[in-house]
Order: C-alpha cells, then structure tokens, then sequence
C-alpha cells in the first residue's frame, strides 16, 4: 500500500492527537485518493499506520488480495456527504471511526475520509507551533515514531525470534557450561569466534538485550498515547452519526409513528438495555442544512482495546518482574548428608550466584536437617517417588518444623523456595590406626553416573596422623577411589555392576594410594577427582584376597567391608551407606509480579481477541406524512459476520421501540447514487417514505461468511 | 499403576480403525470435492456487478469514471457533430467493453469465491458421508485415547506418541466444531491429509507402549500445560492449512487479475473450469479463518507456555531457563504474536503474514520433533 504521507504535513500531530480508531483503514488511503474530489481522504498522511504507529484493528477482515483493494472503493457508492463539504462531519471524524476493513468500500472510503478530515484539523492546528522544529529535533521525534511503529514492533518481534534460535542449537553455559567447554576444544577456530559473538551466552549477550530492549521501549512509547486515546475515548461519547446512517452497510430505514426526538430516545433506551453506551445528539444540534439532528451514537466493546492494552502493559510488566528477578535473586546448591544439616549462608553453597543486586551477607537465615531421604523405584529400577523429610527453621530464632520435599513440591521459605533436585549415596568410611583407635570417619558422597546409581565416589583423607616421610617431609596422605554399586551384581564381563537403584545389597569396588594430596597448597581441587600424580598406589588387602590392588567391599556383611595393609597399620572400614539429597535454594523475590503480569497477559489477550467493538447510529428524521423516517446503521472494525447478525436483532430491536412500521412498499433506492455534494443529505431519504430497507450485509466478509454457514 | 495389556490393545486397535476410517473420510471429502463444479448459479452479469470493476487501477482512466463496468458506456460523450471523436469514443467504448468482458469472465472464473460451487447431489451425499466418517473415526481415535490413559492409570499424553495422537483429535475435534458453524467442508480434505500422515508417523515412528510416567513429570502443572499445548497445537495445524490454501489461492486471484487486466491468458485450467483452487473460497474468506483460528489457538498457547513456567517453577525452581524446549516455545510465541502484528500492519496483510503464520507453524514443529529428537540429541543436557 502507498499511502500518501506529505513531508510539510507534521503527521506527529495525527500521532498524539487522533484518537486511535481513526487512523483508519490502511487499505482505504491510497486507492480511495485517487478518486475523492476533494482530495481529503489522507491529507495528513495520517491513514498510513506508520504515522500514527500502529494500524487499526483489522482481526477479521476480509480483504481482497492487493490489486482488489480498491475495486470495493470504485464501486462503493456515496453514503456520506464528501467530508469536506460537510464541516461538521469532517469533525466527528476526530472521534474516528477507525474505517472497518471488513466492510463495503463505501463506508470506508467515507469513514477515511472522514478520518482524513479531522486529520487535516488537527495538523493545521498543531502544524503552526511544530513547523519551525529544529531538525535534529524533527529528527529524534521521527525517529521516535518510527521506533514506536507496529512495523518496527513487527520486525523487532522477529530478529527477537531469529536472536533466540542459536541460544537453543549452541550449548549454552548458564545451562550446561562443561558442553560449551567439549564445543570449544571440539571447534578451535569457530568456537573462540562464536564466544566472541557471546554464542555461548545467547540470551545475557547485548545484542539479544538489545533487541528486546528496543522492543520495550517501542512498546512503551506506543503505549503510553494509546492509553491517552483510550482513556479519552472511554469519556467521550461515542461518534456522532453520519449524515445516512441507513446507507451503512447492512443499515436500514423505516417510517416510525413517533417524533424524531421521541424516536431517538426510543432507540437510545433500546440500545441501552443491550449495554451500549448510547448517547442522543444534544437538543439544540443543528445538522449543516440547519434542522435539528436527533440522532443517537451508540458503541460498544471498549474492552476489546482495554484488554489490549492490559496485554500490552503487563507485557512490559512481564520483562520488568523477570528482570528485577535477577538483579535481587540468588541460587544455591547443596549437597546434604541423611543426618547432616544445611544453613542459607553463601559458605555452605557447593555453588552459589546471586544477582548483581543481592546482598550475600543477608540472606535470609534458615537452616535444615535431613533427617531421611527415600526413593522409591518401579520394578524396573525407574524411580516412581523421592522424598526428603526435613526438620527446618525458617528464620534466625524459629521453631524447627517438620516438613516433606519432593520433587515438584518444594518447601518455601519465603521468597526462598528450596527444590530437591538430586540424591545418591554417602558410604560411611571409618580409618583406624593399628590399635583401633578411630583416626578419622565420616560420609563420602560419591556421584551416581546411571540410572542404577553406580556411583563414583573419592574419599580424601588429608590427616592419617602417618608422619612425613624423606628429607622433603612428603605427608603420607590416604586417597581411595571407587564404584559404589547399590545394588551390587557380578556381571561375568563387566565386573561389579548395580542391578538396581536402591541400596539393596550396597558395594564397594575401590583402590587406594598414599602420598601428597596437594591439599593445603590454595589450589582449588575438585573434591571428585584424585590427582595422584605424587601418590603410589597401594597393594590392599580385603575380601578379595591380600596384596590386591583392587577390592570389593561388602558394605551390609561385617566380615567383607574392611580394607588392611594400609602404610602405618591403617583400616578402613565401609560400614554403612547413607543417602545423600541434593537441594537447590532458589530465590527470586519478584516471582509473584511475575505470575501477576503472566495472569494479566492472558486475560488481557483473551478480552482483545474476542471482544469485538462495533458502533451503531441511529438517526431520525421528520417525515412528511409526519412521524419520522428512522435509519440504523452501524459498523464494526472487527466483526464482519458475527455483527450482521447482531446488527440485524438490533434493528429489530429499535424497530419495535420505535413504534409499528408504516405498511407502505418500499421504493428502491437507487445503488450508486450519491447525494449531490452541495445537497443537503437529508436522513433517511426524503424521496423514499419506506418501511424497512436493507442495505447489503453489515460488512464485506459477511457476505462471504454468511452464505458459508449452511442454512 | 500396572499397564493393563488388555486394555492397552484395545487402544492400539481403536487408533487403527480410527485411522482407517479417517482415511476412508478423506477420500469422501476428495471425492465430493473432485465432482463439485464450478456453477454458474449466478449470472455473470450479477457476479459482475457484485465484484466489479476489480483493480480499478490497472485499467484505463476512462474506466473510474465510468462506475461499475456495466455501465462503461456511460462513461464516453459522443459529439454527433465530430466524426473523428465519435470513431474515437466508438474505439474507446469497444475497448472499454473488451476489458469488461475480460473483467466479467474473470470474476465468473473466480466464482468459487461466495459458495458459487455447484456440488452435484450425488457428490454432496459423498460428502455427508465423509463427515459421518469423519466423526466415526473421531469417536475411535477419542476411544483409543482415553483407553490409553485407562491402560496406563494415568492422563493419556506422557510421550511423543500420545501428544501426537492427542493433536491429531484436536485438530479433527477443531474441524468438526468449525463444521457446527460454517460451511467448510471442502477443508475435509485438507485437514484430513495431514492428520492420516501424522497419525501414521505417531503410530509407528513414534509408538510407545503404554508406561508410567517419570516423576519430574508427574504433575498437576505438567497435565495443564500439556493441555494447553496440545489443544493450540491441534488448532495450530488447522491454520496451517488453510494458510496454505490462502497462499495458493491468492496467487490464483492474483493471476486472474492479470487476466482481467489484460495481461496475460488465461491457463487451460482456468479454461475449463476444472482446477482445484478454483473450488476454495476466496482467498479472503481462507484469510479471515485463519485469521480466527489462530486468534483462539494464541492465548491458549499463551496459556500453556505459563502453565509450562509454573511447572518448570515447581520442579527445577526457575520458571524460565531457555532449554531448548522453552526457547522455541518462545520463538513459535514471538512468531505467532507476528502475525498477528502483522495482520493489522498495512503492507504486511495477506501474503506476508501468512508466510508468517508458517514461519511459526514450523516453529512448532522444531519445538515438538526436533528438539526432541535431534536438538536434545546433540546438544543435551541431561536427559530432559
Ligand atoms: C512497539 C511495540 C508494539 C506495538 C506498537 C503494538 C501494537 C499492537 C496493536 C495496535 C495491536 C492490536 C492489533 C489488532 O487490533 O489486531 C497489538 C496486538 C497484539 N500485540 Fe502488540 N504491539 C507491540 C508490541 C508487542 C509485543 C512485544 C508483543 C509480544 C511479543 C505483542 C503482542 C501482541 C499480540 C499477541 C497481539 C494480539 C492481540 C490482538 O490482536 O488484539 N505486541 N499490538
């Protein structure tokens, strides 16, 4: 579409001013100027979406392809008087009736020209004080504008679309940071280059904030002169009437008993029962011929833009609460031992990040036990249930509280929610010295590599109470390594194997080696792995024989679960397993505006998707026998199909309250003909004292979707 | 929690015969729509005057004027006294009733538009039939489903098999109900086609026996967000099809107005009369439905990607994580909010937000099959 914008014409002032339905119909500016006398139909540019920064409602128009658009104008008879011969129409046009792209051309091209009337009062009036803008000025504005466009709204959704396609193909580090290291050593040149391009960090990288930026700032500065429309559109009265109403599209005319001023009030309190908001012309209006105009301007459906905007608000809503979310929220992961106990401060994280605005030293301070962990399992070893039975105190002096974490049901805290999202076993290990006195104990977790929790498990024993051998005073420190097999199977090929995850018959398959663990040296060591490069493996002996390198231990028989011939006399005792539950804490304090702004988004959407707006006019006029000749007409930007139908009950409605139709024929108007320009339209056809007459269908697309329902 | 095997065949059974019956609907609806006419129940004269003077534009000034093409005459004054401007207001007024001719044949070829399809009665019975069939087979594949959920002791959509069977009975559920409402029968097929594909697809690429579910997706929130998804995804492919129509029948009218204009001939299948495009709607009627199917499936996509962020709240602590499963829930999102943009954008109607709407239906897909099947394959973390 080509829409006619004039660059001396300050379009901005459409842009503040015009009431957002009378931007009008995209469709109707271009083909529609080419014939309006008076050239009136765009004077502004205005009907060009992008002027006014976003297009009318089109939801179910029925359209013609491109090259027909026109074709409805060419043919659309005059329904209203030109608008610039009519002042005051050319006024109600500021009120806007957003042209209905569903409906006959001839509504529209009136209705835009309408539209294009007030257009033209507006840029006159603002076009003074706005004309001698600075350009940098003029240039931040229509900068401003362009950003605030639909269109740009339109492509920026789409790159935001395109942006979030390598977060899903690219490993991601917030998710899986040890991917992103295989893909890096994997792609030596394409790898640092896509690190580089925060490929590896898709959704913090700037450019993707810089998208969805920009979209938010382009959704809020439309929204912000939408809400003023809106809000002026709910207080003012609706539209005043068009000259004919009757000629709308689907309208019709009658002859009523009644005065026309009785007649208006009829159709008013008619229109109000069906909860439009209805408002009759004030007495004393003049139509331009100078007889009074009883009229009524009825609209309803208001929600519709209402629910739009409300999507559109807590949309920003949305993107604020998910971002305050991760400037004031921290999350923490923990391992605790069956018996062992947990406290939120940051030291007893394995790993903790917190937002950039988060104050680690004040955390909310609750602390919990585990007090037992359990699974349960299907036959087949697929787990069916995990729980955590917890005694907690959820703050600094509380009372302790019992309480169950499972999976999907986490224990909250506050604005803390803490999630058991992992569990496995904690062999417990006893070193004692030749005497049997105990040296060292306590739980080892070891980290479950299947589904059968065949587990891996290091246990570091720094202080063997052993001395230090040779002139470089090497401490003599114990390391073992092992696989833990809850359910322990000789497997003829693969060795001990689990069966099944639930520590049935628990084992121990382990190695050991003495030397210098590096420990006390400020290195980070991961506390999984051994570095044994300055240890010496050790020969044990166990229940497999003496002198072993390896043994298996049988964690629930006293007799198998001892391992001897450790440097100094030493033994180590498995003697028992424990679970072990992992547990996020998560806390993100602006999760509730967050669910607020999701609920609004929905609601919002819903009332903007099925809500219609239409409006309807009614006008009455004296007849000659007396009474008065009353018309009906209406439009909705919308609603093709769904408002014939409604259309047509409501006529019958203000019909009924209007008084007994006169039984006379009608007499067929003529199609295409306009009132002469300089004539006054008078209402209802002076020439045709009809009864009821219709016109056509209310909209285009209800003649199309009307005769596809099967009667 | 046991799998009852009796019952878990019969379910298998049932989505076969649903299947089959579904076929045998199809091929009804192809049928009624291969006997179907174009028929001249109207005039052209009255078809001329309905849509007429189509792209005003594109033809002689002198043509605007002159109004409704009927009438082009009228355009033309003819000087008795001048002889050369009558021979050349005769010249005019044969041209100008050329491209009338052009314009009323065009539109008469068009006619498939407004219901102008005569359908014989014998291949209207076929049709009847094919809807019986088609609810038949709809009541089967409803059987199949819940007999799974029976089997299984649980909601009947816990794998790729059964969200695929369950989109399928939405999307015939969404052509059913659209039924109820309009006259959109010749979508049968349309809609039929793909649905007897993917089940096939679901019934044997994707079949699984029925099994409990894991726990992590044991939830409440899990069987709303399924739900949801589900049910916008069934409506979903509904769109998908008749955007595709709309784009085929577009080019359709498109290439008609060239006819009218004069631009270029008319193909033999305009000719005669017989091609199928000629048989759908206006692309304008296609438009708006897709228009309205995708305005109810949007929120309740909407609907499910929150339901899906609770779930996600609930089970792994943060509604939102960009796995790769909520990364292109938000990108069929993002698109399909497009369209809708784009619907109500001028320049960007029609053919461009329809190329739109299939962006995002193909979004979809690589959110349902490819990132289960490819993108988790690769790039995974963990097994989600
Ligand atoms: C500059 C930014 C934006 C502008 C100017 C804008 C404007 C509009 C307008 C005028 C409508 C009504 C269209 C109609 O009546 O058919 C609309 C609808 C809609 N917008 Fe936006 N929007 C913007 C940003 C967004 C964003 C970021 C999203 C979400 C990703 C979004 C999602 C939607 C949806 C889903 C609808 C459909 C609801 C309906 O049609 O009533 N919009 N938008």
């Amino acid at each position: 579409m080509t829409s006619s914008t004039r660059p001396h014409e300050p379009a901005g002032a459409a842009t503040d001013l015009a009431p957002k339905p009378s931007p009008g119909d995209p469709d109707a500016a271009d083909p529609a100027g080419s014939i309006d006398p008076a050239g009136l139909i765009d004077p502004a540019g205005l009907i060009d979406e992008e002027a006014v920064g976003f297009a009318p409602d089109s939801s179910s128009g029925r359209r013609l392809p491109e090259g027909h658009a026109d074709a409805r104008v060419a043919v659309a008879p005059d329904v209203f008087a030109p608008a610039g011969s009519d002042g005051r129409d050319g006024a109600d046009g500021a009120a806007g009736l957003g042209a209905d792209p569903t409906s006959a051309g001839g509504a529209r091209r009136s209705a835009a020209g309408r539209a294009g009337g007030a257009a033209g009062q507006y840029a006159s009036a603002s076009g003074g004080t706005r004309a001698g803008r600075h350009p940098a000025l003029a240039l931040a504005v229509r900068s401003w504008r362009q950003l605030t466009s639909m269109r740009t709204a339109l492509v920026l959704l789409f790159l935001l679309a395109l942006a979030a396609v390598p977060g899903s193909l690219l490993p991601q580090r917030n998710i899986n940071p040890m991917r992103v290291d295989q893909y890096l050593s994997k792609h030596q040149t394409l790898g640092p280059l896509l690190d580089k391009l925060s490929g590896f960090d898709v959704f913090a990288a700037p450019w993707f904030a810089a998208i969805y930026l920009l979209l938010f700032i382009s959704l809020i500065g439309c929204l912000s002169s939408r809400i003023r429309w809106h809000a002026r559109a709910l207080f003012t009265a609706p539209p005043k009437a068009p000259a004919r109403p009757g000629r709308l599209p689907g309208g019709s005319s009658w002859t009523s008993p009644l005065a026309p001023a009785d007649a208006t009030a009829a159709a008013r309190a008619a229109l109000r029962r069906r909860r439009f908001r209805a408002s009759v012309a004030p007495a004393g209006t003049q139509r331009p011929d100078g007889s009074p105009d009883h009229s009524v301007a009825a609209e309803k459906g208001y929600l519709r833009e209402t629910g739009n905007l409300v999507f559109h608000v807590a949309l920003v809503g949305l993107l604020a609460a998910v971002g305050f979310g991760s400037w004031f929220g921290y999350q923490g992961t923990t391992l605790v031992v069956t018996g062992d106990s947990m406290a939120n401060t940051i030291i007893s994280y394995d790993q903790f990040s917190g937002g950039k605005l988060v104050d680690t030293a004040k955390l909310r301070p609750f602390s919990l036990t585990l007090n037992r962990f359990a699974a349960a399992y299907e036959p087949n070893g697929e787990p069916s249930d995990f729980r955590a039975d917890v005694a907690y105190s959820p703050d600094l002096d509380a009372p302790t509280r019992q309480a169950t974490i499972r999976v999907n049901h986490p224990l909250v805290l506050g604005n803390a929610k803490v999630y058991l999202i992992g569990h496995g076993y904690a062999p417990h290990f006893v070193l004692r010295d030749a005497k049997g006195r105990t040296v060292w104990q306590g739980n080892v977790p070891c980290t479950p590599r299947d589904g059968m929790f065949t587990s891996t498990c290091t246990v570091k024993i720094p202080d063997t109470g052993l001395a230090p051998l040779g002139v470089r005073k090497e401490p003599q420190q114990l390391a073992f390594s092992g696989v833990f097999t809850p359910t322990t199977h000789l497997d003829p090929t693969q060795g001990y194997v689990s069966t099944f995850p639930a520590a049935r018959a628990p084992g121990l398959t382990i190695t050991g080696f003495v030397g210098n663990l590096h420990l006390d040296e400020g290195v980070p060591q991961n506390v999984y792995t051994v570095d044994t490069q300055d240890m010496r493996q050790l020969t044990l002996n166990g229940p497999a024989g003496t002198a072993r390198n390896a043994q298996v231990l049988a964690l629930n028989n006293p007799r198998q679960r001892t391992l001897s011939g450790l440097p100094g006399g030493l033994s180590l005792e498995a003697d028992s397993v424990a679970e072990f539950a992992t547990f996020q804490v998560k806390s993100d304090p602006f999760k509730r505006e967050a669910l607020i702004f999701a609920v609004l988004i929905i609601a919002g959407l819903i009332a903007s998707l099925r809500v219609h707006r239409r409006r309807l006019w009614v006008r009455a006029s004296p007849a000659p026998e007396g009474g008065s000749v009353v018309e009906i007409g209406g439009l909705s930007r919308s609603h093709g199909d769904g408002f014939a139908v409604e259309l047509g009950q409501l006529t019958t409605l203000v019909r009924e309250a209007t008084g007994p139709a006169g039984g006379r024929e009608a007499a067929p108007r003529p199609e295409a003909a306009a009132p002469p320009p300089g004539e006054p339209a008078a209402p209802g056809g002076a020439a045709a004292p009809s009864t009821t007459e219709s016109r056509g269908t209310a909209a285009g697309g209800a003649a199309s979707n009307a005769s596809e329902r099967e009667h | 929690m046991a799998v009852n095997e009796g019952v878990a065949s019969l379910s298998d059974h049932l989505f076969g015969s649903g299947m089959a019956v579904y076929a045998a609907a199809m091929l009804g609806y192809a049928a009624e729509f291969a006997f179907s006419r174009l028929g001249a129940r109207r005039g052209a004269a009255e078809l001329a005057a309905e849509v007429p003077a189509a792209r005003a534009a594109d033809r002689p000034a002198v043509l605007v004027g002159a109004g409704a093409p009927a009438e082009a005459g009228s355009g033309v004054e003819i000087d008795p006294d001048d002889p050369a401007a009558a021979a050349l207001a005769a010249a005019r007024a044969r041209e100008i009733e050329a491209v009338r001719q052009r314009d009323t044949a065009a539109h008469t070829l068009v006619a498939g538009n407004d219901g102008d399809v005569e359908v014989p009665a014998r291949a209207r019975w076929i049709g009847r039939i094919a809807v019986l069939l088609t609810v038949v087979g709809w009541a089967l594949h409803l059987g199949s489903v819940v007999t799974r959920g029976i089997a299984a002791d649980r909601v009947p959509w816990g794998n790729m098999y059964e969200y695929s069977s369950m989109i399928c009975l939405i999307a015939v559920t969404t052509f059913l109900a659209l039924m109820t409402r309009q006259q959109v029968r010749w979508l049968g097929v349309f809609v039929m086609v793909p649905v007897v594909l993917y089940l096939g697809f679901a019934g044997t690429v994707l079949y699984v026996a029925p099994g409990p579910l894991v726990p992590a997706l044991n939830s409440y929130w899990l069987k709303i967000h399924v739900v949801g998804a589900i049910v916008s995804s069934g409506v979903f492919l509904i769109s998908a099809v008749t955007t595709v129509l709309f784009l085929v029948k577009e080019r359709w009218e498109n290439r008609l107005a060239e006819v009218a204009a004069g631009r270029a001939d008319a193909s033999r299948a305009m000719q005669s009369r017989g091609g199928i495009v000629m048989r759908l709607p206006s692309s304008a009627a296609l438009d708006t439905l897709s228009y309205r199917v995708i305005a109810f499936a949007f929120p309740i996509w909407t609907f499910a990607i929150i339901a899906g962020a609770i779930w996600a709240e609930a089970a792994w602590g943060r509604y939102w994580g960009w796995d790769p499963k909520e990364t292109w829930s938000f990108i069929t999102w993002v698109c399909y909010a497009a369209y809708l943009h784009a619907r109500a954008t001028a320049g960007w109607r029609g053919r461009r937000a329809a190329a739109i709407s299939l962006v995002a239906f193909t979004a979809l897909f690589v959110d349902y099959y490819l990132v289960n099947l490819v993108i988790t394959g690769l790039h995974s973390y963990a097994g989600v």
